[in-house]
């Protein structure tokens, strides 16, 4: 490109430009709402991604649940059909001979238990497990509280922690903390009240509904020592194949059964159903993608046809200047610059827009409203930012390029001869 | 700029045909002509309408490239030509004058008369001297800043005059020059072109316009594209 060939695509250019000003903001408002239509919708997409991903993993992640079954095959001259139910005193083996995992626990439970404080009395589920279940299990306390601790345990203390909306329904507005209550007529000492959470899976109850005392003591009131279900945590989730393989070798052996029965335990990988939902997720982020693409794309058509038209208008005026020695360059870039021109315009008319409605929604306090607990906040990413550039310069080249063609292929003989 | 001395002839055309393919039928319109003009000739070329008078024009001024002969334009074979290379030679060496006129209508007419010199490369100080000057030389120097449908037939047809000239080329070119305007005006633009001529410049026109034919010093009788005939006219 030669500094004359700036010259007259600039002069050109100008000249066209200011010849279309109607026409140009038209198709200028199509781009810019193309754009904030996939800005909004990557934002909504992102945003609900992130929420979902933060709901889905309140109960915390690289969990497996095991559920006792019974046996499925004919094992060392025992039958099938055993139930094989864990008992506390697996835990410890476990915590030993799996190295995999950060963290191992039990969980008894008593699904309907009387709270009674003052004259008022709650039903409500009663889980007796480890301390080490508070973080795994994403049970952090109010300011003021506390989860349980090892000491707790080692004491079989009676306190216990409640899930925030059972605190609310034995308590009211009264603060918890440091109060007695009685579960199953013994008195218990509240130790902390959970902090609210939204959670949309659980095994048994939302975590908010339930209280959780140390299992030692649970083992005590209740006198059992069969647990609920058993769970082992890893700090990595690609770590859970092989903690899981090896917790099969220890338990089988500890109860006598077939390795290869899978019918022993119910199990629960949170890590394969993250794997899952985060797949629903993407393709749920690429759908609203590509909506908001085709949106943009309309937009580019538009851009696209006032282009076509101006080439059709001005068919011999672009005949006239071949004759009067125009190079086909100087014909196309003109086409060329103004429809990228009309595409970024657009676009950052429509990224202006867009990032004011998603500071907007940002502002709105998300107590009191539940929606937004679910759908999250809209969030733009670079990630986003760049998706969506890529999509409007190619748009936008391909909306001047195939006018531009045309124009460069119009026989200027053909246009000059009087009608 | 060039390499042609100023003797040589300004058109030479050698056996040159032209072809159009319209899918089933050929329809051949040119059917070898030759034709020489020399430097400061003011041609005319007549014949019936369909008799390949526009098809001629177009090769002369080299907005389309004949199937057949050879072409040399100011001594430059332009046969073989690409199509920047033809809108070069276009630029440089032909200047168009239409039936139609041709100005683009949303600009004013001192741009009308830049463009050949923007494509010209010449530098923009220089381009405003010359369209001053070649307004004042049509006799529209105080119209410049008026859009073309603000001037009337013949005034349209001075600015495309002046455009034309804008590039001093080596062959002015018309197609109906007169076509489009009234006794008076064509009249205004007759006189025109006999001036230039007078004053060294080569012409070419195409028309059916007995009065303008007549004031040419050759004219070129072109029938079924053939030239039936080519005679000097009684000055």
């Amino acid at each position: 490109m030669t500094r004359q060939d700036v010259s007259v695509v600039f002069h050109l250019f100008s000249r066209s430009a200011r010849l279309q000003k109607k026409r140009a903001t038209l198709t200028i408002a199509s781009i810019a709402w193309g754009t904030v239509t996939i800005l909004m919708l990557l934002a909504f997409g992102e945003g609900l991604k992130r929420q979902f991903t933060r709901n889905n993993t309140a109960m915390g992640e690289n969990l497996a649940i095991y559920w006792p079954g019974e046996t499925s095959k004919i094992w060392k001259g025992l039958p099938e059909g055993r139930p094989i139910q864990p008992r506390i005193d697996d835990i410890p083996a476990l915590r030993e001979r799996v190295p995999e995992c950060d963290a191992i626990w039990g969980e008894m439970r008593d699904s309907r238990t009387a709270f009674t404080y003052g004259r008022k009395t709650v039903n409500a589920p009663v889980t007796g497990t480890s301390w080490i279940y508070g973080d795994a299990r994403k049970h952090f306390p109010r300011p003021g509280g506390r989860f349980l601790d090892a000491r707790d345990e080692e004491e079989k203390r009676r306190v216990i922690f409640l899930g925030d909306e059972l605190a609310g329904d034995i308590f009211g507005k009264e603060d918890p903390v440091g109060r007695t209550l009685l579960v199953n007529n013994s008195p218990f000492t509240v130790i902390g009240v959970m902090q609210k959470k939204t959670q949309t899976n659980s095994y048994g109850n939302p975590d908010r509904t339930h209280a959780v005392i140390p299992i030692t003591t649970f083992k005590a009131l209740y006198g059992r020592d069969r647990l609920w279900t058993l769970v082992l945590h890893t700090r990595r989730p690609e770590d859970m194949e092989g903690a899981l393989a090896r917790a099969n070798v220890v338990m089988s052996a500890r109860y006598g059964y077939d390795p290869t029965d899978e019918h022993v335990w119910g199990i629960w990988n949170t890590v394969k159903s993250q794997a899952t939902s985060a797949k629903i997720l993407l393709g749920m982020e690429i759908f609203f993608g590509i909506i908001g693409a085709l949106t943009l794309v309309i937009g580019c058509v538009g851009v696209a046809n006032i282009m076509y038209a101006v080439v059709k208008e001005r068919t011999r005026e672009i005949g006239v200047q071949m004759a009067l020695g125009a190079r086909r360059g100087w014909i196309t870039a003109p086409f060329l610059l103004e429809g990228l021109m009309y595409t970024f315009v657009g676009g950052f008319a429509g990224a202006a827009i867009a990032i004011v409605i998603v500071t907007l929604l940002g502002l709105i306090p998300p107590e009191g409203a539940r929606v937004l607990e679910f759908l999250g906040k809209p969030t733009l990413s670079w990630p986003i930012g760049a998706a969506t550039v890529a999509v409007l310069g190619t748009a936008g080249l391909l909306a001047g390029y195939f006018p531009a063609r045309r124009a460069a292929a119009i026989d200027p003989a053909a246009t000059l001869r009087y009608e | 700029m060039s390499h042609t001395d100023l003797t040589s002839r300004i058109i030479e055309m050698a056996g040159i045909r032209k072809t159009y393919d319209t899918g089933k039928v050929k329809v051949e319109a040119l059917k070898g002509i030759d034709l020489v003009v020399e430097p400061r000739e003011f041609v005319a070329v007549v014949g019936p309408s369909g008799s390949g008078k526009s098809t001629l024009m177009n090769l002369i001024g080299c907005l389309d490239t004949p199937s057949d002969g050879r072409y040399r334009l100011a001594g430059e074979d332009v046969s073989t030509f690409g199509k920047d290379q033809l809108a070069d030679v276009r630029n440089r060496r032909v200047g168009f004058v239409f039936q139609g006129f041709n100005l683009l209508p949303q600009i004013s007419t001192f741009e009308n008369v830049e463009m050949p010199l923007l494509f010209g490369g010449v530098p923009p100080r220089e381009r405003r001297e010359r369209v001053a000057e070649l307004l004042a030389r049509v006799g529209l120097a105080d119209r410049a800043e008026h859009k073309p449908t603000e001037l009337s037939g013949g005034q349209m047809q001075r600015v495309a005059i002046a455009r034309a000239l804008a590039m001093r080329p080596d062959v002015l070119l018309a197609d109906e020059p007169t076509g489009n305007l009234d006794s008076s005006a064509g009249g205004d633009i007759m006189q025109l072109f006999s001036e230039l001529w007078e004053q060294g410049r080569t012409v070419v026109v195409i028309t059916h316009d007995q009065s303008l034919a007549r004031r040419a010093s050759r004219i070129v009788e072109i029938h079924d594209g053939r030239i039936v005939s080519d005679t000097a006219a009684a000055a």
